[in-house]
């Protein structure tokens, strides 16, 4: 072999090298992040730390539980507000790629996704909270759902476009009108698609708190009223973390694990799920 | 003197401002199979398209003049009533992947939300793919997937699906131009049946197949109707030099 061949191949190698060293180097924060928050979190969580309402400073003990279901009002909320306009939207704009408004929506829905979620917040504050003269759930739930939207958009358009033309015509040559080949053959092909959106975008919002200091709020007791104030994991963990109190710290590490926990077990969940529902092409 | 089911009068379409179909005028007679052929890019597939009003589901397609379906224009009626009466056959076979082969048979129906008696709906899963040839072949896995079948058995499939609506004619779009030659002679010995009942337009490009299949061919170049005869009379004594150049394969 000459010089030059023997310096081309290793030339080759070293990118290789480079490449697989840079991926590694990718998983390296996820696995610190892990590591740590489940080495600080683990050991506070137990029975009565998920089952009991926070305790005032100086007791002991206590627990999340008004986050955690507040947590879920919330976010099972802006899922109900958010997932059917995303996923009707998301129709619209694989349907009718070259229409002029599609071409709209869909520079509008990228820009909403690029908006700061503090920004959100501060407008769910201005159009919510304001006029109803006090925090509540469902101004942090509108939040999120703006916050949701453009995941699901895109997601179920990206998904509903690679199903293939002939699946629609087929539809259409046996008499089907528009909203049959769209409900009967269209969803159900892509229906592990969207559901992965649907699911990424929940994991997504769990731990947004931006949008929910000036809506949501938090509440150290226990309330279901999405009229009031509500309290979440991500606003549990910003009001105990930056707390004085060890006892206070000690439930945030708890909820961060609980929050990490959540995020990974839906990202798995989603790849489980889009792996055994799809439908083969 | 056979009667004419299909019928195109002065018809043309467009692709914006690209002229694909130019005054075509053709007389299509009952229970006959009609051989479409030409060279790619000739609108035959356009003009086929245009019969069941498929053609306008392009955006910025048009079309002009007159396509008759016993007499009365296909422009006048719902689209979807068009396409209950007008099957069609792709040139890819298009099995829904989402439902079962019992379940594609009858999607037409299930799909349309138009409800039938169990016994109903076996009667004719059974007496549609029976016409295609596939019963004996998926009878005992109709729960699977349709795409679990091979090419050829999903094309039948599809034609299946088009038969059980009970359509007055069926329109193929090159329906074995992706299938082995084992699997399109299956689908050609279909064509000798299904002519019985029903009305087929084929379109090919393919003229060993117009000519083992059709009765009457109709040869379209650069989007103009050039020949429609007996498809016998075409091979063996054409008219126009253009259809004998095409046949003596001096242009493809």
């Amino acid at each position: 072999m000459s010089v030059q061949v023997k310096y081309r191949i290793g030339k080759s190698i070293a990118f290789q090298g480079l490449t697989i060293l840079l991926s590694v180097l990718c998983v390296v924060p996820l696995i610190f992040i892990l590591v740590y928050i489940i080495k600080a979190g683990v050991t506070k969580i137990n029975w009565n730390f998920l089952t009991n309402l926070p305790k005032p400073v100086g007791e002991t003990g206590g627990g999340i539980k008004n986050a955690l279901l507040g947590s879920v009002e919330v976010i099972a909320l802006s899922t109900i507000i958010a997932v059917p306009v995303g996923i009707l939207c998301g129709i619209y704009l694989s349907e009718y790629k070259q229409s002029k408004l599609a071409y709209w929506t869909r520079l509008s829905v990228d820009i909403l996704q690029g908006v700061p979620s503090i920004v959100i917040g501060i407008i769910a504050y201005f159009w919510i909270v304001k006029p109803m003269g006090h925090f509540s759930a469902i101004s942090g739930s509108i939040a999120l759902a703006i916050m949701m939207l453009p995941i699901v958009v895109r997601s179920t358009e990206e998904t509903l476009l690679l199903l293939p033309d002939s699946l629609r015509e087929a539809g259409y040559a046996l008499g089907m009108p528009f909203h049959r080949v769209v409900l009967k053959v269209i969803i159900p092909c892509g229906f592990s698609g969207i559901l992965s959106g649907v699911m990424l975008s929940v994991a997504r919002i769990t731990g947004e708190t931006a949008p929910l200091l000036f809506t949501a709020f938090g509440n150290p007791y226990l309330s279901f009223d999405i009229g009031q104030p509500m309290q979440t994991l991500p606003l549990i963990i910003f009001n105990y973390a930056t707390s004085p109190y060890n006892d206070w710290h000690d439930l945030a590490w708890g909820a961060s694990c609980i929050l990490l926990l959540w995020v990974l077990l839906l990202n798995i969940l989603t790849k489980v799920i889009s792996a055994k529902w799809k439908v083969q092409l | 003197m056979e009667s004419t089911i299909v019928k195109a009068v002065n018809y043309n379409s467009y692709f914006g401002a690209n002229h694909v179909v130019k005054d075509v005028n053709i007389e299509i007679p009952k229970n006959a199979a009609i051989a479409v052929m030409g060279p790619s890019g000739c609108g035959k597939t356009t003009f086929l398209r245009g019969i069941n009003r498929m053609h306008e589901l392009i955006p910025g397609a048009t079309a002009k003049g007159q396509i008759l379906l016993n007499g009365t224009d296909v422009m006048e009626m719902h689209p979807i009533f068009v396409r209950l009466k007008i099957g069609m056959v792709f040139q890819r076979p298009n099995p829904f992947p989402n439902l079962s082969i019992y379940d594609n048979v009858i999607a037409g129906y299930k799909l349309n939300g138009i409800s039938l008696p169990k016994s109903e709906r076996d009667r004719i899963v059974e007496h549609s793919l029976s016409r295609v040839a596939l019963w004996g072949e998926v009878k005992d896995s109709l729960t699977k997937k349709g795409t679990f079948l091979s090419g050829g058995q999903q094309q039948r499939l599809c034609i299946a699906r088009a038969v059980a609506m009970e359509p007055e004619v069926l329109l193929f779009d090159e329906p074995t131009s992706a299938l082995d030659p084992i699997s399109t002679s299956k689908v050609e010995e279909l064509f000798h049946e299904l002519k019985k009942n029903y009305t087929l337009i084929i379109v090919t490009h393919n003229m060993q197949q117009a000519a083992r299949v059709s009765d009457k061919t109709a040869f379209f170049y650069m989007g103009e109707l050039v020949e429609f005869d007996d498809t016998k009379n075409m091979f063996t004594n054409p008219k126009d030099t253009r259809t004998q150049n095409y046949i003596t394969g001096r242009f493809s």
